[in-house]
């Protein structure tokens, strides 16, 4: 299908998310699960959207596929791809960019797959819904595809059910599915998390792969800064609905400002670290997203917490380096934050205590 | 890889968990096929050791768990609890023993009734078992909440009003109310948040300290079983693979599905760039139909034909590190994975 | 929300209950194989189950059976007269032939409080072909329309679910064997069945007890309630199969805990809704098949009344002039039927939001 709107070369980047809000109203209150987010994203690129279940990634991205249920739904802000507004669009009108410019594959391939179709069904419908070709050629298309996401015997595969796949393979014909009318655009939401590790791994590769074959941008989400390190350009990590820190990988991982992110690297044990260390933890648990704290979102939690974070909330700040933003008042690897840090552990706060008693990563 | 042999075990009467020769198969339907869960896998534990147990999806660590636990009771081989042969009981004698050992479950919603209230679900082991008077139930019930971090005033509360990091808390205290020698964790952690996780490997570790438990370790993510674990065993399709300390074992890998597991784990580093030659190709082969010889052959690089022929015996190839490959990873060595598979 | 900062073991998270947060109730958040901001979800969900308020259907269903059951206690008391009282009438009326009976059909008195030509006492649902008060014969049919049906999906419940329970938990060789016996039972008409199960068990108890022999209201409980048994046990089987898999039964076994206690604390709670939705739905057709039995001529036992046997004693009526013995039972029916499904739709939706909370 084409139209006129993709056809003109587009100069700008690829996608502008601004200041994008989404609310949920219910009926203990308006369910703040994404406020105010914004980024940007180039073609080809990606960026990966990390952070713990709750936080809003999710919801984020089927926010800007327009694929929430519209039922209370509150969308703000502006979603422009290739310069064209999408946040006022119907999901009739939607359909002209999904799949053959948006694309999305889900963490359980199970559910996404119609169990009583057949592999090859699904993948030549998802074919003729933009292509006008015939169903031979469709399915001689298909077939190429699960060549080109490395499933062997891909004739086979086609004639049968989701069922009789392994769960890295019913990813790759997920991936297939997704990436059939080409977008240039496709979100990851957890794609590797119900599978092993070295089906994880495989799979990851394959997207990496697939991704500059086809010069394709992709939103990965994942709760596993692991995942983002070596596959994404830029990280963004949410909490409570906003990003916290934003900033290229490497500067991320080697200069991290926002206490929550080095406490969620924190957390993660570590193959380089001996056994039977004890893991920092953060305490507590992510806010109530109807009635959020004050100040800091993270306050709460925190181990750098001072009297200012529980009352005023610290605005994206961009840091020294190009294109790292973080949201906080004592920074880590600051003297502020560190005098910060000092304190609270003299005062014995528990949340210092579970990120100090371990032994906690360099920051 | 993916050999058999006891070589690997420490003497009779040292531990107090001693599993041989475990066999578990399941019939497929009535077609007379049978899966090859666990094939001809012995290891043991001593008191107060962790042992942790990896390995894909499908490679039969959770069949092993159970089967240790005699839910179901394995094929055949032997399960000795302290000298006592588990496999020899039955009816009232293994329930007699089930006291001893207990297990926890990766998904805390299922593992959990949900129309209980979390003070009964905690306080069941002890009413099964007649243990002390209604006053001394509650009062152990309550020491028990609150050594796992749940505050007894909501033990009146029921399992869906927690969180998952709080319901598996609560699981772990059924689990020690009874207080059991051996505790079967069947991947804890794996549906939690990396925050959460911490917290209940923290937990773990405390508890194992506290009550002096020994706990086989079920997982399929080696930095956790890493940091849980004294001694670590890999399994493949059913089979043993490798098993030595993790510090030893994660620094040289000898087997090279050791090596695969390792190398696919994504670190949490940009410089460390993922390496598509060194990830792990092909699929699981049919646990219907396991290839001959080693398991692992078919996707492993250093294959020879005698690993088609020979299944490899388990051979310890530096101190406490043991491995049943014909042809172990040489320290610093580099394998080429996606030529294994053609 | 924060967690109060208290001390005990190092790590976190004590204490904290969840507080219903995270768009993951609206919105599918499903991060990850992690489950807390689905759990605080599913609290939020459960809460409002709980609290909502019932809709106005569920509401008129409950209190129409609220109503018939309240009929059905205090028929005695009610100021509805003497529902085996005939009144006779002078001059004679026509005959008909009916049933092999004869009736005079001026006794089917008009609706309303007034007899139509004055001359019979007025009954306010008018009267029936044997000029018995209809408000009164409705009132006491209630009565034994909802025992029989009552006590036979009780009955079925009992029995039924406790071999659907044995049969969903040991699974195996013993669901092969009771599901076997349930298909059995499934295969033969119900209502054949239900007819067989009547003739045998009245034969057997007049052979036996002479006066002490079973009242007919007994007879049809068991013999209805025989006819729910595969039904009840079916449904009961599948959701205890289900719940049987569940880790905790398996972490029960474990403990030690014998079959039996786990049947009954772990599985059978779990169970409860899903039978009790089906009950309800089971009581109307329950009531509908002593009607169907009634019509041929072996439900309730005049003079006692029953909904089915009110429609079918004077159902010919219903093409001569004075319909509403018929209607007027059938009207009751069709309510009740209506509710009672209506109502096993309620349990069921709130037993499913219970689930998908858990």
């Amino acid at each position: 299908m084409t139209d006129a709107r993709f056809a003109a070369e587009y100069e700008g980047p690829l996608l502008e998310v601004s200041d994008v809000k989404t609310y949920f109203e219910t009926d203990r209150g308006l369910v703040r699960s994404v406020d105010g987010v914004s980024f940007t994203l180039e073609r080809g690129k990606t960026i990966g959207i990390v952070g713990e279940s709750g936080c809003g990634k999710t919801v984020l991205s089927r926010s800007i596929m327009g694929l929430l249920p519209r039922r209370g739904l509150v969308r703000q802000g502006s979603i422009r791809f290739e310069g064209n507004e999408l946040i006022h669009l119907t999901p009739k009108e939607m359909r002209a960019y999904w799949g053959s410019q948006l694309a999305m594959i889900f963490q359980d391939p199970m559910t996404s797959l119609n169990p009583v179709m057949k592999i090859g069904k699904q993948i030549t419908e998802s074919i003729r819904e933009h292509l006008d070709v015939d169903k031979d050629f469709a399915y001689e298309l298909a077939e190429n595809l699960l060549r080109s996401v490395r499933i062997p015997e891909p004739a086979r595969r086609l004639r049968e059910y989701p069922h009789q796949l392994s769960g890295g393979m019913r990813q790759r014909v997920c991936i297939a599915v997704a990436l059939a009318a080409g977008p240039k655009l496709l979100f990851a939401d957890e794609p590797t998390t119900a599978l092993d590790v070295t089906v994880q791994a495989q799979v990851l590769d394959l997207m990496a792969q697939q991704q500059s074959e086809r010069f394709m941008a992709m939103v990965l989400i994942t709760h596993d800064l692991g995942v983002v390190a070596g596959r994404a350009d830029e990280i963004a990590v949410m909490y409570a609905g906003r990003i916290v820190e934003k900033a290229p990988t490497s500067v991320l991982f080697r200069d991290m400002k926002m206490p929550y992110t080095q406490a969620l690297l924190s957390s993660i044990p570590k193959l380089a670290d001996e056994s039977h260390v004890r893991l920092a933890t953060i305490p507590g648990r992510p806010p109530d997203l109807v009635n959020p704290p004050k100040g800091c979102k993270f306050a709460p939690r925190c181990a750098y917490v001072q009297d200012r974070c529980k009352e005023e909330e610290p605005p994206l700040t961009p840091s020294t380096s190009p294109g790292h933003e973080f949201r906080c008042w004592f920074p880590v690897g600051t003297p502020e934050g560190e005098a910060a840090l000092e304190r609270n552990k003299q005062k014995g706060l528990r949340a210092t205590e579970a990120l100090v008693a371990a032994d906690t990563v360099e920051t | 890889m993916a050999g058999s042999g006891t070589a690997h075990l420490r003497p009779d009467g040292e531990a107090m968990l001693r599993v041989e020769h475990l066999v578990v198969e399941f019939p497929v339907g009535r077609t007379g096929l049978k899966v090859n869960a666990v094939s001809d896998l012995s290891f043991d534990i001593v008191e107060g050791e962790t042992v942790g147990l990896v390995g894909e999806s499908g490679c039969g660590k959770s069949t092993t768990g159970r089967a240790v636990i005699q839910l179901p009771p394995p094929v055949s081989g032997s399960v000795k609890l302290d000298g006592v042969e588990l496999t020899d009981l039955h009816g009232e004698a293994l329930r007699q023993v089930r006291p001893r050992m207990q297990m926890i479950f990766q998904d805390p919603i299922s593992s959990l009734n949900p129309r209980r209230r979390v003070r009964d679900i905690v306080a069941e082991g002890l009413e099964i078992w007649e243990i002390g008077d209604e006053q001394s139930r509650a009062a152990k019930v309550e020491e028990v909440l609150e050594t796992v971090g749940i505050d007894p005033a909501n033990g009146g509360r029921r399992p869906h009003e927690f969180s998952g990091g709080q319901c598996q808390r609560i699981s772990i205290a059924r689990a020690l109310v009874t207080e059991p020698k051996l505790i079967i964790c069947d991947e804890p952690v794996s549906a939690l948040d990396v925050s959460v996780q911490a917290q209940i490997i923290n937990l773990l570790g405390d508890m194992r300290e506290k009550y002096g438990l020994a706990l086989v370790f079920i997982a399929h993510d080696l930095a956790v079983v890493k940091n849980v674990s004294d001694r670590v065993l890999v399994m493949y399709l059913g089979k043993f693979c490798e098993l030595g300390p993790p510090d030893v074992m994660y620094a040289n890998p000898a087997h090279p599905y050791t090596a695969a597991l390792l190398l696919a784990i994504p670190v949490p580093d940009p410089e460390i760039r993922p390496d598509s030659e060194q990830i792990l190709a092909g699929e699981l082969p049919s646990p219907m139909n396991p290839p001959s010889g080693c398991r692992f052959r078919t996707r492993c690089p250093k294959a020879q034909d005698i690993c088609a022929e020979q299944e490899p015996e388990v051979r310890e190839i530096r101190p406490q590190q043991w491995v049943a490959c014909h042809f172990p990873v040489e320290p610093g060595e580099t394998l080429d994975f996606a030529s294994a598979v053609t | 929300m924060p967690a109060p900062p208290t001390d005990g073991p190092r790590d976190d998270g004590r204490d904290v209950l969840v507080q219903p947060a995270s768009e993951a109730l609206l919105a599918p958040e499903r991060d990850g194989p992690v489950v807390e901001g689905d759990l605080v979800a599913a609290a939020a969900t459960d809460t409002h189950a709980s609290t909502r308020a019932l809709g106005l259907g569920a509401k008129l269903a409950m209190g129409w059976m609220g109503l018939m059951i309240v009929l059905a206690v205090f028929a005695p008391l009610l100021p509805v007269g003497d529902p085996e009282k005939t009144i006779t009438l002078d001059p004679p009326c026509p005959k008909v032939q009916t049933l092999g009976r004869t009736l005079e059909v001026c006794e089917i008195t008009g609706l309303g409080p007034f007899a139509d030509d004055g001359t019979a006492p007025g009954y306010l649902l008018g009267g029936d072909g044997n000029g018995r008060s209809m408000l009164a014969r409705l009132v006491y049919g209630t009565q034994s329309s909802l025992a029989v049906a009552t006590g036979a999906v009780l009955f079925g419940m009992l029995i039924g679910g406790s071999l659907g329970l044995i049969a969903g938990y040991f699974g195996g060789r013993v669901d092969t064997i009771l599901t076997g016996f349930f298909n059995v039972l499934l295969s033969i008409p119900a209502i054949i069945l239900a007819l067989a199960l009547v003739a045998f068990l009245s034969q057997q108890s007049a052979k036996g007890g002479q006066a002490s022999g079973l009242p007919r209201v007994v007879i049809l409980i068991l013999a209805i309630g025989v006819v729910a048994v595969p039904l009840l046990g079916r449904i009961t089987r599948a959701s205890a199969l289900q719940w049987s898999q569940r880790e905790f039964v398996l972490a029960a076994k474990a403990q030690g805990a014998k079959h039996a206690r786990i049947m009954v604390r772990e599985v059978l709670p779990n169970v409860l809704p899903a039978m009790f939705s089906i009950a309800l739905l089971g009581i109307a057709v329950a009531i509908v098949a002593e009607g169907a039995l009634a019509i041929l001529g072996v439900g309730v036992q005049p003079p006692t009344a029953s909904w089915g046997n009110i429609i079918a004693i004077d159902r010919s009526f219903l093409t001569s002039g004075s319909p509403h013995v018929v209607i007027e039972p059938a009207i009751l029916i069709f309510l009740t039927v209506l509710s009672l499904n209506y109502l096993g739709d309620v349990v069921r939706a709130r037993f499913d939001v219970r689930e998908a909370g858990i």
